[in-house]
């Protein structure tokens, strides 16, 4: 395996990387922020706990996106299986390239979603029954993130090693 | 699929059956009192029940707290699943002693309310007589009073000076600052780090100069003064806390056997909960010297029951009538045992407003589809079905609300099962995994139709598919409704251009070189349906560039606001993408479980790696099954709210709530219907 060769597995690891990396905080900001205004309400009446929780783990899911592209990176050049695939420096681009979206509309999307989410949270505070409609706002902003995560698995899927 | 229709209904009665027919219709609980007539005149005016009422929910509100209060001192055996048991069920004779013996339960729990009281005080005075120990502690060497005492010649006072002095150090204090004094005498009771604790003797006359000398050195008096020898105090004080404790013993055991009638104080903060409301409608009604009038909306179907129930038995005038056309009476929703289940996501978004449809039945079907497509795995839907299964079997008196959304994800679990069979997931490929780690050949259960990971673009398609196919229903109802309300323009230009220009846009795709590219098959059409596709978008598209605007005079205003109409096509487009997520959060869950499948299998194959594989198997899949379930159940709820409500329904309907008996513990057992 010459130079080259080697890069190209590096370049499609990084792109693993920046998959899980950037989607995986994106999600710890959003859950993060949404945490403290979980944490305030549960102060003031514990017996919310289910509820703001649930909206807590709303931004959560940008993280699990990360994962998913990262781990079908990792299984596609071979790093999982054992035997580590050989991986042309284009080839490698390829794949870090596809793993942008995910990677940088899960941290954009998953911090907007947090903000949201403890806004949500707000609603839960002030009317518990209007839960429902609470748990959607957030939810609004995760469309974005799976329209990344489709276009980063779709391209991650259909790049030829 | 309906909305009841209400009716009103007013009833005329003498006042002698007020008390009979308020109490029966509000055991019905199927009647929503409005009155007619607001305001008093001549003949009918209200009485004033605000007084009784607040004594009713004062009563209520205490037997609540005493409730609370045993709560806190004798807690309630409760299972894990309490939230889930509902309401308990009680003979109406049961109901009727406890309403007899009303007045000495609120004595109950006015004693339980002092007791808890009392308790609290006894407790702040075993701390305060704690302190006291404390402070009592340094000076128990100390053989006389804790105060200053003085003889005919001689005076004693205690005190305190900094730590670190010694007898020493205090006499030569002495000696420089008070030469004159003689015949002092000082005593170190005892002496801490921070402070040493002494008795003065000297003379009289002597006294104001020793203090003085003492206090430039930091000398300072206690700031108790008792009337005993410290130790002497301090048995005593020991003794009072003895006694606290025992009477704190005492009103705990005391609260222990009134918590016996925990039951009965359930039952009579519901019995007064019940009657404030009764005494609420009351002061609503108009009455004359002999009668009442009670009107309100009633379900169709109820009606005619209540009209026979009261006409039978009392000298009443019972008036059944249709709603008046500006009226917006209140909703109820009735469907079909499956979707019922729905009715608290309908609920949630809002009610259908007058004239509108209840979407529930269509939404239902479409809810269960998409829920079990993006959970997709057959284990995760059987878990979650037997589950809730369970619990509905097991808890048959749980809150209605309750029921009804573990009835939905009950059958949401089914729809994930099938869907989990369609597409071969089993936790994931958790049958591959322990196959091949166990027993060496790795042996996969197929997908009934095909594994989505394999073939994600074919999923895309379909997944887009059932989007139009949902989208389109939703256009389908708006264009009932337009039909239903005679609006044929409406219909026609709002519902029939749009299914022409979408149906030719979709036709004109089909067998496009994109589209082949994503179904990876290429679709030919004859020639003449591609002539039609196209004549279709550009009939629609002309149609709607030319009607949308039509409620605009201005012929160029008109047109201009049918091109933005046009520009809404982007809108199907999002709408459309927005399906997409059928096929994200399906692989969402394949690859998470996968990726815990994977972790455990990388374990050694001992006794050691299987345990830790069982594990990593409980803990990941229970946590993967959470986040998708939540995840499943918000996109879904999105998918219903945004794309397809967003098509057809607005909501903003009032719920209906009827005078009934609002009990927060305990229902009493029907009596026989008659």
């Amino acid at each position: 395996m010459n130079i080259a060769g080697e890069l190209g597995i590096v370049y499609a690891l990084l792109g693993a990387a920046v998959a899980v990396l950037f989607a995986g905080s994106g999600s710890a900001i959003g859950v993060g922020i949404a945490g403290q205004a979980a944490s305030g309400v549960v102060t003031e009446d514990p017996s919310k706990f289910a509820k703001v929780l649930i909206i807590q783990l709303l931004p959560g899911t940008q993280g699990l996106y990360g994962l998913l592209v990262g781990f079908i990176t990792l299984s596609k050049i071979g790093i999982l299986g054992g035997g580590v695939a050989d991986i042309s420096v284009s080839t490698g681009l390829l794949i870090l390239a596809a793993c942008l979206p995910i990677g940088i509309v899960g941290l954009l999307s998953g911090i907007a979603q947090g903000k949201t989410a403890a806004a949500a949270i707000g609603i839960v505070a002030k009317k518990p029954d209007q839960f429902g409609k609470a748990m959607l706002f957030p939810a609004m902003v995760e469309t974005y993130a799976i329209l990344a995560l489709l276009i980063s698995f779709l391209a991650v899927n259909g790049i030829q090693v | 699929m309906a909305v009841l229709k209400m009716q009103r209904i007013s009833i005329c009665a003498l006042k002698k059956d007020r008390k009979a027919i308020l109490e029966k219709l509000q055991s019905l609980g199927v009647l929503e009192v409005a009155p007619v007539i607001d305001g008093e005149d001549e003949y009918f005016r209200k009485m004033d029940t605000a007084g009784q009422r607040s004594g009713f929910e004062r009563a209520a509100a205490s037997a609540d707290q005493a409730l609370e209060i045993l709560e806190r001192y004798v807690p309630e055996e409760k299972s894990m699943f309490a939230a889930l048991e509902g309401k308990f069920l009680i003979e109406p004779v049961k109901e009727q002693q406890v309403r007899e013996k009303r007045r000495e339960l609120l004595k109950t729990a006015k004693e339980v309310y002092d007791l808890d009281r009392e308790h609290a005080e006894q407790l702040a005075a075993v701390i305060r007589m704690r302190n006291s120990i404390e402070g009592l502690t340094p000076w128990l060497g100390l053989g006389v009073p804790l105060k200053p005492s003085e003889t005919k010649r001689a005076v004693m006072f205690p005190g305190t000076m900094p730590g670190g002095t010694t007898l020493e150090t205090v006499y030569e204090v002495l000696a420089e600052k008070a030469p004159d004094a003689e015949c002092v005498d000082v005593q170190i009771i005892s002496s801490e780090q921070s402070m040493t604790y002494l008795a003065v003797i000297c003379l009289r006359e002597d006294a104001r100069d020793v203090e003085d000398a003492l206090r430039s050195a930091g000398f300072a008096r206690p700031a108790q003064t008792w009337d005993q020898a410290p130790a002497e105090e301090k048995k005593e004080l020991e003794q009072q806390i003895e006694a606290c404790r025992e009477e704190t013993a005492k009103i705990e055991k005391r609260l222990a056997e009134l918590s016996e009638q925990r039951e009965e104080l359930k039952i009579v903060a519901d019995y007064y909960r019940v009657r404030a409301d009764k005494y609420m409608v009351l002061g609503s009604l108009p009455q004359s010297e002999r009668t009442f009038v009670l009107s309100g909306y009633i379900p169709q179907c109820e009606a005619s029951h209540v009209e026979k129930y009261l006409t039978e038995r009392y000298d009443c005038m019972v008036d059944i009538e249709e709603l008046k056309e500006d009226e917006e009476p209140p909703v109820i929703l009735k469907n079909n045992p499956f979707s019922m289940n729905m009715e608290g996501i309908v609920e949630s978004y809002g009610l259908p407003h007058k004239g509108e449809l209840d979407p529930t039945t269509i939404m239902s079907f479409f809810y269960v589809f998409f829920f079990g497509m993006m959970l997709s795995d057959a284990a995760y839907g059987a878990i979650v079905s037997i589950v809730c299964g369970v619990l509905v079997w097991k808890f048959p008196r749980m809150s209605a609300g309750m029921k009804k959304s573990l009835k939905l994800f009950f059958y949401c679990g089914l729809s994930t099962l099938v869907w989990g069979i369609l597409f071969g997931g089993y936790f994931g490929n958790i049958v591959d995994i322990v196959s091949e780690k166990f027993f060496g050949t790795a042996v996969s259960v197929p997908a009934l139709w095909f594994i989505p990971l394999n073939d994600p673009m074919k999923l895309l398609v379909f997944s887009l598919l059932f989007g139009v196919i949902h989208l389109f229903t939703g256009l389908g109802i708006k264009g009932y409704l337009c039909l239903k309300d005679g609006k044929v323009t409406d219909f026609f230009c709002d519902v029939v251009l749009w299914f022409m220009l979408l149906a030719g846009l979709i036709l004109m795709l089909l067998p496009s070189d994109i589209f082949a590219s994503i179904a990876q098959t290429q679709i030919v059409f004859p020639g003449w349906l591609n002539t039609l596709a196209a004549i279709l978008a550009a009939a629609g598209a002309i149609g709607i560039v030319l009607m949308s605007g039509r409620s605009s005079k201005n012929p160029a205003l008109r047109i201009a606001l049918g091109a933005y109409d046009l520009y809404n096509i982007t809108g199907w487009l999002s709408d459309v993408l927005s399906y997409s997520r059928l096929l994200a959060l399906g692989l969402a869950t394949g690859v998470i479980a996968s990726v815990i499948n994977q972790m455990g299998s990388m374990l050694p194959n001992n006794v050691v790696g299987v345990i830790f594989f069982i594990v990593i198997f409980i803990v990941g899949h229970a946590l993967n099954l959470a986040i998708n379930l939540l995840g499943a159940y918000v996109h879904t709820n999105r998918l219903q709210f945004v794309e397809f409500f967003g098509k057809f329904y607005e909501g903003g309907g009032r719920p209906f709530t009827p005078f009934k008996e609002n009990t927060k513990y305990a229902d009493v057992k029907e009596e026989t219907i008659s």
